[in-house]
């Protein structure tokens, strides 16, 4: 196996089990999206990539500590220090020759849209600025795993599109980035995707894969599925998704093609499914 | 009959800062209308002027064709970014809370999605539960206009379909709705646009209209990294996408001539998503 990674990796914080056998491979040059909601085992499993956490079984693949760059879930920068003050404290932390340092920084910074912040104190920054600082911080060093929490929630769309110019540019110069997304138009700019729910893999893998992978068709409907039906249906763009095995008989019944999003949404209702059956056997 | 809430020529300066010019905003009852904009746009100000809590520099606001009060405010349900819940009571406490302010019947069973988490410390409970609370919270007492600041943030796909869910069924019972969100797949959730930049609505109307002609380049390569590198060096606006990428705004011919030989570099033109086409509006506002 290439890359970095986890295989069978599980957590348990007491009786807990925060994540349950979870293989997630990284690739050099490309970006791996972690994508799943709020308590689902993205942190704990970025922070065992990291390094900060140790896995309960399983195994990580990953580079020696100062090869890694790391963005915990809270930023990790310095609100009394200005933003290059805060850059530079990081090239010192890790030796980094100190022209090439900054030249690197100015470039990031200019490309991100913080050239005119330079010498803001961090803690005056908006949440989106605050971030990609953040973010060029964890990369400044050409790290050869980038592991990314969460960079973009909350961010609005501007400081997110400036997020991503750097997540490419970091994977363009060689390297592996993991990052944690809820945003599944995220994880579809991303090579491989790992679905994460209650500590499980839903899917894995690139994402038109994991489209190609979902079973049954789609049907789209105007109105909301009486009975039975319901819990195989959802909402999406005005109109209704419901979840078949087959294609129906029923004339004009109108399939639609799922995206990403339809194939993780049918994952998540097929588990729910799965469970209420286990619980009511 | 009036609209449920209508912002007419608003303007809002604090000193000598513009937060919001001269705009104009209406919701309508039945339909959901999503307001979209970059950090500093002026729409927590907007919201803050249509919920009464600042006033307007000039123009006029209304609700339920009057200015602002407490009366309107009964007439409101409004669910903040942080959810405006009580940590340290349940959500049955927070419910009967929601129920006295309002003055609505005591001791009203709790909807059903919300019912298994009645004896639960809002604190200790998953953000996707506590934005459902928030939600039955804001609905409970049957409000005609509903305004949500970022719905459904770090919710997983399936909740946030569901969250969605609760918002159209108070569209269809003829609630209307003003939404922000920073995610433009869920603005395709929304009947109705509003995009604003700088304190100015750039642009209005259905996704489709907003978008209307403007178009992306795809660009597939050997190697997608040194595809990138080449449109960077060219001064292209490039982003990632799967193992491509896209250029929006730009048409291939120029894509082409910026990857020049490039092994394996092919180009096709597609359609503009809302977010590049969101991209386009905010640069030339701003």
């Amino acid at each position: 196996m290439t890359g970095w990674g986890t295989q069978d990796l599980t957590v348990r914080y007491g009786k807990k089990t925060a994540l349950a056998k979870v293989t997630l491979q990284a690739q050099a040059g490309q970006v791996t999206a972690v994508v799943g909601g709020d308590g689902a085992g993205k942190t704990t499993l970025l922070r065992c990539l990291a390094g900060t956490l140790a896995p309960t079984t399983g195994t990580v693949r990953k580079p020696a500590k100062q090869r890694i760059g790391y963005l915990p879930s809270s930023s990790g920068i310095y609100p009394d220090l200005t933003v290059l003050e805060n850059l530079d404290f990081r090239a010192t932390s890790y030796k980094l020759p100190r022209q090439a340092a900054r030249a690197r920084a100015e470039e990031y910074l200019d490309r991100a849209g913080l050239a005119d912040a330079k010498n803001r104190l961090a803690g005056q920054l908006s949440g989106g600025m605050r971030q990609k600082l953040a973010v060029i911080a964890a990369m400044l060093h050409q790290p050869d795993l980038l592991v990314l929490d969460e960079p973009t929630t909350g961010v609005d769309p501007v400081s997110r599109s400036g997020l991503w110019w750097l997540i490419a540019r970091a994977a363009a110069d060689g390297c592996a980035v993991v990052l944690a997304t809820t945003y599944l138009d995220e994880a579809e700019r991303c090579a491989t995707v790992l679905v994460l729910d209650a500590g499980t893999a839903l899917a894995a893998g690139p994402s038109d894969e994991i489209v190609a992978a979902m079973p049954g068709v789609l049907c789209r409907v105007a109105d909301k599925p009486a009975g039975e039906a319901a819990r195989r249906a959802w909402r999406r763009g005005g109109r209704w998704r419901v979840w078949l095995e087959r294609p129906p008989d029923t004339p004009g019944a109108e399939l639609v093609t799922p995206d990403l999003q339809d194939a993780v949404t049918v994952a998540a209702i097929a588990r729910e499914i799965t469970m209420t059956e286990e619980v009511a056997a | 009959m009036s609209p449920l809430a209508e912002a007419s020529n608003v303007t809002k300066t604090f000193g000598g800062f513009t937060a919001v010019k001269d705009v104009n905003l209406r919701v309508e009852p039945g339909e959901i209308v999503g307001l979209l904009g970059a950090n500093g746009a002026g729409k927590t100000t907007l919201i803050k002027m249509l919920l009464g809590l600042t006033r307007a520099t000039s123009g006029s606001v209304a609700l339920f064709g009057q200015p602002p009060s407490r009366q309107t405010r009964s007439r409101l349900g409004y669910v903040p970014q942080g959810l405006g819940l009580y940590d340290d009571l349940t959500t049955a406490e927070n419910m009967a809370f929601t129920a006295k302010v309002f003055n609505e019947a005591k001791n009203v069973p709790l909807p059903e999605e919300i019912a298994r988490y009645a004896g639960d410390l809002i604190g200790s409970m998953s953000l996707g539960a506590q934005r459902r609370v928030a939600f039955a919270q804001a609905l409970s007492h049957q409000p005609d206009l509903l305004i949500l600041d970022e719905p459904t943030s770090g919710v997983d796909p399936l909740g946030r379909a569901r969250l969605w869910e609760t918002i159209a069924d108070a569209a269809d019972a003829g609630a209307g709705v003003l939404v922000t969100t920073h995610y433009m797949e869920e603005a395709g959730e929304c009947g109705r646009l509003v995009i604003m930049a700088d304190g100015v609505v750039v642009a209005a109307g259905t996704a489709s209209d907003i978008i209307g002609s403007s178009q992306a380049t795809v660009v597939e390569a050997d190697s997608w990294a040194a595809a990138f590198s080449r449109c960077e060096a060219a001064g292209l606006a490039v982003a990632l996408a799967g193992r491509g990428l896209r250029v929006p705004g730009v048409d291939p011919a120029k894509v082409r001539l910026a990857l020049g030989d490039l092994p394996g570099a092919r180009v096709r033109q597609v359609p503009a998503t809302l977010e590049e086409r969101f991209f386009e509006l905010v640069d030339a506002g701003g």
